[in-house]
């Protein structure tokens, strides 16, 4: 938040309503920016704060998560042309996974969409996007704006955190699907006339929640949290231990596992989402929107790569790795945007984006893995297998209701 | 909007619009054998190219009212001659006037009155004309066809690429280069290499700054004279009025459409284009009425169609946003006076008035009254191209009487005052500048008419009021006219076209878009 009387160019990177009780608990003062905010990148250290998301509940501070408030009585038409995805299908109180991308078919960027009433929608995306979402409201009876700094978004995420929101006192919350949404009134010690929107979404594939309230509320949230999940040993994470819990989701990163049309300076870095494994995000049949045509050439012609998964051998992480169709590294068919040792799946996983036709399901490939011993470096060639997407999935996201553990 | 409105009429082509862009299209796609129905709005056809009666018994050319640039080839396919166009005048000479100076005539006897006022001026100048002529006429091949499109493997594409390039090559060392150094420069530094006499720049300066919202020191102001050089190639390098003035132009054009087997309806305004899976589906009337057809083309300007008539919703953002960004704000206001003798200019043989006056004494004088139009304002000293068509054809007045036409520079159609107010005063301030020259002018007005931008885009139906539909400029021109994705007549709808002067080559009575329009539609939907 903009607050107090300095002026912005002396606190370059904001400060979330979170970011007392977050430096309070950060041994490390490991902080990162992000969208114009500071986040803490590792509180404690990232396999602590990994097997909290995997087996407890974590908190998550996705305040700087871009949020436009969308809303008119041609929301919808605009939002239809807009995205990829049929928003029509979308009810009240449910939110969707979308992308949108510009003429040629190339994505700009993703997120999700919330439909809060017949009429008004809330998109969160990770990079800025109001020059865009501007111009293609050109003709539409549609008002955008930017409502990042007036809420404050706290991601509750792990198999207990249901109960954890439970012990909040948030009543029912276990009737809550998945992608569905749904507004609380806090609890008068926690909050005084105070209502929260949660919505069961998340980054990290697992059972999980988000929470959307006013920034003056924050702090009693987050501090109700603490105490009511103490006993499911509740602790906040940052971005590392995240990133970790959504490679093995298979969820992409903006700027790490595709760039955004909008930015990229290099001809042929741009990605499509059929390319990126997204095309069941593409509705043809919806009527026209920004890309469709460029999208249904492209579809005709058959995409020339695509974003798999990648199980490779060892268990060294193949970060940056360049992949060969063999063994001799002569013909490169790719290279890795995210990797991690997964510790749940115990398996040496990646995503990567990968050339046709070793972009099949099933095809060995070899990934290029630089390994450092103690200042020697060493080149080792490690088999790698094109698998699909997500590696971890477990029921429990999906169970309604979702038991307490 | 009842059902019973609704019409089962189909037709192969729908042109949206009746100007002379659209007549001609017409008349090409029906010679092509297609029926084509023409939808115009207004109660004539003609579009900006109309005779109209604006006092009791006075009619005027009421927007365009000269003919120069449209291709002689055009004219003899369409059979105009036989259909009702004749010439009242034809090689109209241009004359420069001045309050303060003698008038001094722009033709091939110029040198040697320009003898009298400077000797280099006159020196300079047969060399300046065929200059420019020469690279002119290297252009001219750039305006006829279809813009070819970049980075394709089409062999067309390629042989369109290689012939504009052979033409220019073969201007020279000497002129290519020329060409190169000029094509982007300002009309004012251009004249000061080549003269001194501020009577002959401005005048010269005038032609390049004319319908554009620049003055003689804009960045890239040579392009426009260039351009206009360029198509005057085609139109005979001459100057002419048609009797009738230029609505009889673009009845002969009706005819010859009619004659070819279109139909033509007046009065018809079109609200939407309709759209089925992606592609033109025909239209829908004010009235409600619908009439559908396989392709739809448009003559109204790219702003119009795309985002008035289609709607965002069917194209893509970032096309949106090119349309949007298109620069298409008119500066160029018409004075219509309806005059009860003929004008006196002080100085000028009578014989003079055939032609047409430039009312522009210097470059100075054209950047001053530039000045006010960058800041919404209008000029307070505005340059003027008048020409009394009652001199060549007498049938638009009543008898003894007169008519004065004026093109009237800088009224920016974004008038900061707003124009319901101003409209009077500039009207005023016009007159008072033309009485300078021409004494007792003011006294003869019988009736007067001014319309401004804002008029000319009510009356006219042209977003921004802008004569040529969009800025004609090097970043609004060729392959990026009106904007990449539409620079070859069709659009990214399937079947939807541009026929206006908003494409490639643009603006001024010449015909030249309707005609390529036509053949690139016949060429992809044989």
């Amino acid at each position: 938040m903009l607050t107090g009387s300095e002026p912005h160019y002396r606190q370059p990177l904001l400060k979330t309503p979170f970011h007392e009780r977050a430096r309070a608990l950060s041994q490390l003062d490991s902080f990162v920016p992000w969208a114009g905010y500071t986040t803490v990148d590792v509180f404690t250290f990232v396999e602590q704060e990994y097997f909290a998301i995997r087996n407890a509940t974590t908190l998550y501070d996705l305040t700087p998560m871009v949020k436009y408030r969308i809303a008119g009585p041609e929301a919808l038409r605009f939002l239809n042309r807009l995205m990829t995805r049929d928003i029509g299908k979308l009810k009240c109180g449910r939110v969707a996974y979308s992308v949108w991308c510009n003429d040629a078919g190339h994505l700009i960027d993703d997120g999700t969409v919330f439909r809060l009433s017949d009429t008004e929608y809330r998109l969160c995306t990770g990079e800025r996007q109001l020059d865009w979402l501007l111009d293609s409201g050109l003709g539409f009876d549609v008002q955008i704006s930017e409502v990042t700094e007036a809420t404050a978004a706290l991601a509750v995420q792990g198999p207990t955190s249901c109960a954890v929101l439970k012990a909040l006192g948030l009543a029912g919350i276990e009737r809550l699907k998945p992608f569905e949404l749904a507004h609380f009134v806090l609890p008068p010690a926690v909050g005084a006339d105070s209502q929260i929107m949660v919505s069961r979404t998340g980054f990290t594939g697992d059972l999980g929640y988000e929470l959307w309230m006013r920034p003056e509320d924050a702090e009693g949230v987050w501090d109700a949290l603490m105490e009511a999940g103490h006993e499911c040993a509740i602790r906040p994470v940052g971005a590392r231990a995240l990133n970790m819990a959504r490679i093995e989701a298979g969820f992409l990163l903006p700027n790490v596992d595709f760039v955004s049309s909008e930015r990229s300076l290099r001809v042929g870095t741009e990605r499509s989402p059929i390319e990126l494994g997204l095309g069941w995000l593409v509705d043809f049949d919806k009527g026209h929107f920004t890309g469709r045509r460029a999208l249904l050439e492209e579809q005709r012609r058959g995409p020339r790569r695509r974003l798999v998964g990648l199980d490779i051998e060892g268990n060294k992480p193949a970060h940056n790795a360049l992949l060969y169709a063999d063994q001799s590294g002569k013909r490169p068919v790719g290279n890795v945007t995210s990797a991690t040792w997964s510790p749940t799946c115990k398996r040496n996983i990646a995503l990567a984006m990968v050339d046709a036709p070793h972009m099949e399901t099933g095809r060995t490939i070899w990934a290029e893995i630089y390994l450092n011993r103690e200042l020697i470096w060493e080149r080792r060639m490690a088999r790698a297998q094109v698998v699909e997407r997500p590696f971890f999935a477990p029921e429990r996201r999906r169970a309604s209701p979702p038991a307490d553990y | 909007m009842s059902s019973a409105a609704v019409s089962e009429s189909n037709y192969d082509c729908i042109v949206i619009g009746g100007g002379h862009n659209g007549l001609v299209c017409a008349a090409y796609l029906a010679r092509g054998g297609r029926s084509v129905l023409v939808l115009e709005a207004a109660n004539q056809v003609g579009g900006a190219a109309i005779t109209r009666e604006f006092a009791p018994g006075f009619r005027v050319s009421a927007c365009a009212h000269l003919l120069h640039l449209m291709p002689r080839s055009l004219i003899k396919d369409l059979g105009l001659d036989a259909r009702g166009l004749q010439l009242a005048a034809a090689h109209m000479p241009t004359t420069a006037i001045a309050p303060d100076a003698p008038p001094l005539p722009i033709d091939a006897q110029t040198s040697t009155l320009l003898a009298a006022r400077s000797s280099a001026d006159a020196a300079a100048f047969p060399a300046y004309q065929a200059r420019l002529r020469r690279l002119a006429e290297a252009l001219h091949p750039v305006l006829e066809s279809a813009p070819p499109r970049l980075g394709t493997d089409s062999w067309q594409d390629r042989l369109s690429w290689l012939r504009i390039g052979w033409r220019i090559r073969r201007l020279g060392r000497k002129d290519m280069r020329e060409l190169l150094r000029i094509g982007g420069m300002c009309v004012q530094d251009l004249l000061d290499e080549h003269f001194e006499t501020p009577l002959l720049k401005g005048a010269l300066g005038f032609d390049a700054v004319l319908g554009t919202n620049a003055g003689p020191r804009s960045p890239g102001s040579v392009f426009p004279l260039l351009y206009r050089m360029a198509a005057e190639v085609q139109g005979g390098s001459a100057l002419a009025q048609p009797v009738g003035g230029l609505g009889a132009l673009s009845d002969s054009l009706a005819r010859a459409a009619l004659a070819a087997g279109a139909a033509i309806r007046t009065g018809a305004l079109v609200e939407r284009i309709r759209v089925r899976e992606d592609r033109a589906a025909g239209v829908m009337l004010k009235s409600g009425e619908q009439i559908t057809a396989a392709n739809v083309i448009s003559n109204a300007d790219p702003k119009t169609t795309f985002l008035q008539l289609l709607g965002g919703e069917y194209l893509d953002t970032g096309f949106v946003r090119r349309i949007a960004h298109l620069r298409a704000r008119g500066v160029t206001a018409k004075l219509h006076l309806a005059l009860n003798r003929l004008p006196q200019f002080t100085g000028l043989a009578q014989s003079a008035l055939v032609g047409r006056l430039l009312l522009s004494p210097s470059l100075d004088y054209i950047e001053r009254a530039f000045n006010h139009a960058k800041y919404g304002e209008f000029s307070l000293a505005p340059i003027v191209e008048i020409t009394v068509p009652t001199v060549s054809d007498a049938s638009l007045a009543p008898a003894g009487k007169h008519v004065l036409s004026a093109v009237v520079q800088y009224a920016p159609y974004e008038l900061a005052a707003g124009w319901q107010h101003e409209r009077q005063r500039f009207a005023d301030l016009v007159i008072d500048a033309l009485e300078r020259c021409a004494p007792g002018l003011r006294s003869s007005i019988e009736a007067a008419e001014l319309l401004s931008p804002a008029d000319i885009e009510r009356e006219f139906r042209i977003s921004g009021g802008h004569w040529h539909h969009a800025e004609l400029a090097l970043d609004q021109f060729f392959i990026v006219r009106p904007v990449p994705g539409a620079a070859q007549y069709r659009t990214p709808v399937g079947g939807l076209y541009l026929c206006g002067a908003g494409c490639h080559p643009g603006g001024g009575v010449m015909g030249i878009a309707g005609r390529n329009a036509a053949r690139q539609l016949m060429r992809e939907a044989a």
